[in-house]
């Protein structure tokens, strides 16, 4: 009995070392080893170079924004006046920053549902596509669909932005070519970006259009990794592809879809490149305004620093409100409860 | 590695001699299923051809119609954006910084993630939480104070300034993924390396990094695109220094309302997503491998 408890342990001995090597007595040992300059060199380079540079470029400036945002510095003045929540305040009494904040809730709203629905769907196209008999398996011929789609997420967001402006042109633009040939007249010089109505759905649809293929790419690889007994199993009790779809490949990539979600988040509240390139000067009515935009015409062109440090920080509280909401929906919709593989 | 296996399923299929029958249902859904993604796939074409078509047509031509093809295949466009519009220097200035962060970022991140996936002290899971920090703030928090950083340090408008924040804001991402990629090597072979008198630094370069090869790879394409494609940081700490290809590109779109020269501008277009789109389909096999391998973990 004692002699089987002391294998086991032994054996979670090993497990364990595994897991966490630093506790296992290697570790120990070479700790008592002296310090050499070989040891110490590798230490000073390996981590402290790296860290210098982030810590510089990186963590200084992110807390240095909350310091300026709370005095109404002007960037080249020497004299930095505290003045405590005035900028905050400022800004929410400010119509055209509120305006620009509505248009990121709107963004954050609508580009993440809509990205990952039609990608979701695409991607179970894909994978599930194929003969409803025999070994699972996904559409024939389905890797062109794969490479085609990726193609956007190669493409800078600058050169998109660019190349969709001069699709939506109101004379030579692609779209209105199309719609007119296709007998709808109304469209012949109807400027897309330059209506209220349409600036913010059009822009919207490049955006989109830039992602789809990248998060189609990614729930497939998703999907692939579930083993395939449980896709025969389902199928054995009489699930349909529909069923089998909601029912078992959706929950078990929940994780993937949970990540989407909050990338795709996070860049509807910058969307900084998407809308300076289709309408850089906030569209019609400023209708496609956002935050970013705001902060970058603040700082840069009027040089209002602390006044924009304080946009920064509105933008950074939006960013993680919107990932912790993300992450408390799908805990209380029993995202932690799924069975995980 | 997911299209190794669809290969894999297309081969069974042929050789398999108990293949069964497709059922109407079946059918349908095939058929649904290609007309749908072949929708989607002329919606992503569609767009690319026509600026392809159209960096070969004057302006007018352009204007006349959208579709028509160019009644001759000039380059001239591409003469202009190249030289003219400056696509050419911009072009080479990306080259050299993207090359240069790309190269000292992978280096760099991977020696901060093998100490911080390897030896714990004190720290070094502080150290971990801040790279973390990084990856969830957004850029544009850090923009004001990096410009002001940049001008006190001298390399405001300077590529090497360019360079080092472009290295600073990939290193996160790096150090992240390239962590638990170290943390699962096994521990013996840094001992027998040790055993065979290597020390830390030989250890690193002449084992553990060859062996972290495939993690690099991931990695590394990832971050090439992100930095080529990176518009912010160079339109706000390198406004007037020598501009880089997005940056270029914003600028001589934005110069359009002046004089209008489409025809240049489809050409700039198209000089900056077709080398990267070639890339792209000579390495899309490994890199649909690096999709899943970064979503599996």
């Amino acid at each position: 009995m004692t002699s089987v408890k002391a294998k086991t342990l032994r054996v979670g001995d090993g497990a364990s070392a595994v897991v966490v090597p630093e506790t296992a007595p290697p570790a120990n040992k070479r700790r008592r080893k002296p310090l050499t300059f070989d040891k110490i060199s590798f230490f000073v380079v390996f981590l402290g170079v790296p860290l210098a540079i982030y810590i510089i470029f990186v963590i200084w400036p992110f807390i240095q924004a909350f310091g300026y945002s709370l005095t109404d510095w002007s960037g080249f003045s020497p004299k930095q006046n505290f003045i405590g929540l005035q900028n905050y305040q400022k800004l929410f009494a400010d119509d055209v920053f509120m305006k620009a904040m509505g248009n990121n809730i709107l963004l954050v709203i609508f580009l993440p549902i809509i990205t990952i629905i039609l990608s979701l769907v695409l991607a179970t196209l894909v994978t599930v596509g194929g003969s409803s008999k025999g070994q699972i398996k996904g559409l024939r011929n389905s890797s062109f669909y794969r490479v085609v789609s990726f193609f956007p997420y190669t493409i800078p967001a600058i050169a998109i932005g660019i190349m969709w402006g001069q699709i939506y042109d109101p004379s030579g633009g692609l779209l209105n070519g199309i719609l007119t040939s296709l007998g709808m007249d109304q469209f012949k010089s109807y400027a897309w970006l330059g209506d209220k109505s349409t600036a913010m759905i059009a822009t919207m649809f490049v955006i989109v259009w830039g992602f789809i293929g990248f998060y189609m790419v990614l729930f497939v690889a998703g999907i692939k990794g579930i083993p395939a007994e449980l896709f025969e199993a389902a199928r054995i009790d009489g699930a349909g592809r529909f069923r089998t779809a909601v029912s078992i490949t959706i929950p078990l990539i929940r994780d993937n879809i949970q990540t989407a979600y909050i990338y795709m988040g996070i860049l509807a509240l910058d969307a900084f490149v998407y809308m300076a390139a289709l309408n850089s000067g906030g569209g019609p009515d400023n209708s496609t305004l956002v935050m970013s935009q705001q902060l970058f015409f603040t700082a840069f062109t009027k040089g209002q620093f602390g006044l924009a440090s304080a946009m920064g920080v509105v933008l950074a509280v939006a960013t993680l409100i919107f990932s912790g909401l993300v992450f408390l929906v799908n805990r209380l919709t029993g995202g932690d409860k799924d069975v995980s593989l | 590695m997911t299209t190794k296996i669809a290969s894999q399923d297309m081969k069974s299929l042929h050789f398999n001699p108990r293949k069964p029958a497709l059922t109407t249902g079946d059918r349908v859904v095939g058929a649904v299923s290609h007309t749908a993604l072949s929708i989607w796939s002329l919606i992503v074409i569609l767009p690319l051809l026509w600026t392809f078509m159209s960096s070969f047509k004057t302006s007018s031509e352009i204007f006349a119609s959208p579709f028509a093809l160019p009644s001759q295949w000039r380059f001239d466009n591409y003469v202009r954006a190249w030289t003219e519009a400056g696509i050419g220097s911009y072009f080479l200035n990306s080259v050299i910084v993207v090359g240069s962060a790309l190269v000292i970022v992978m280096v760099l991140g991977a020696m901060c993630a093998y100490v911080l996936g390897r030896y714990v002290f004190f720290g070094s899971k502080a150290i971990y939480y801040l790279m973390l920090a990084g990856l969830t703030f957004p850029i544009f928090l850090a923009m004001v104070p990096l410009f002001f950083v940049m001008r006190n340090i001298g390399l405001l408008n300077t590529l090497p300034g360019l360079i080092l924040v472009y290295v600073g804001f990939a290193l996160p991402f790096t150090v992240f993924f390239l962590f638990s990629f170290f943390k699962s090597l096994p521990h013996e072979i840094t001992e027998a390396a040790a055993l065979d008198g290597a020390g830390e630094w030989r250890t690193f370069f002449q084992v553990m990094l060859p062996m972290a090869k495939p993690g690099l790879a991931s990695v590394a394409i990832f971050n090439f695109l992100g930095l080529w494609n990176q518009f912010l940081i160079p339109v706000a700490i390198n406004a007037a220094g020598p501009r880089v290809l997005s940056q270029g590109l914003a600028a001589f779109a934005g110069q359009m309302g002046y004089a209008v020269d489409f025809g240049a501008l489809f050409a700039a277009v198209t000089v900056t997503v077709v080398p990267v789109l070639i890339v792209y389909i000579i390495f899309q096999r490994q890199l649909q491998g690096s999709v899943s391998q970064g979503t599996s973990k």
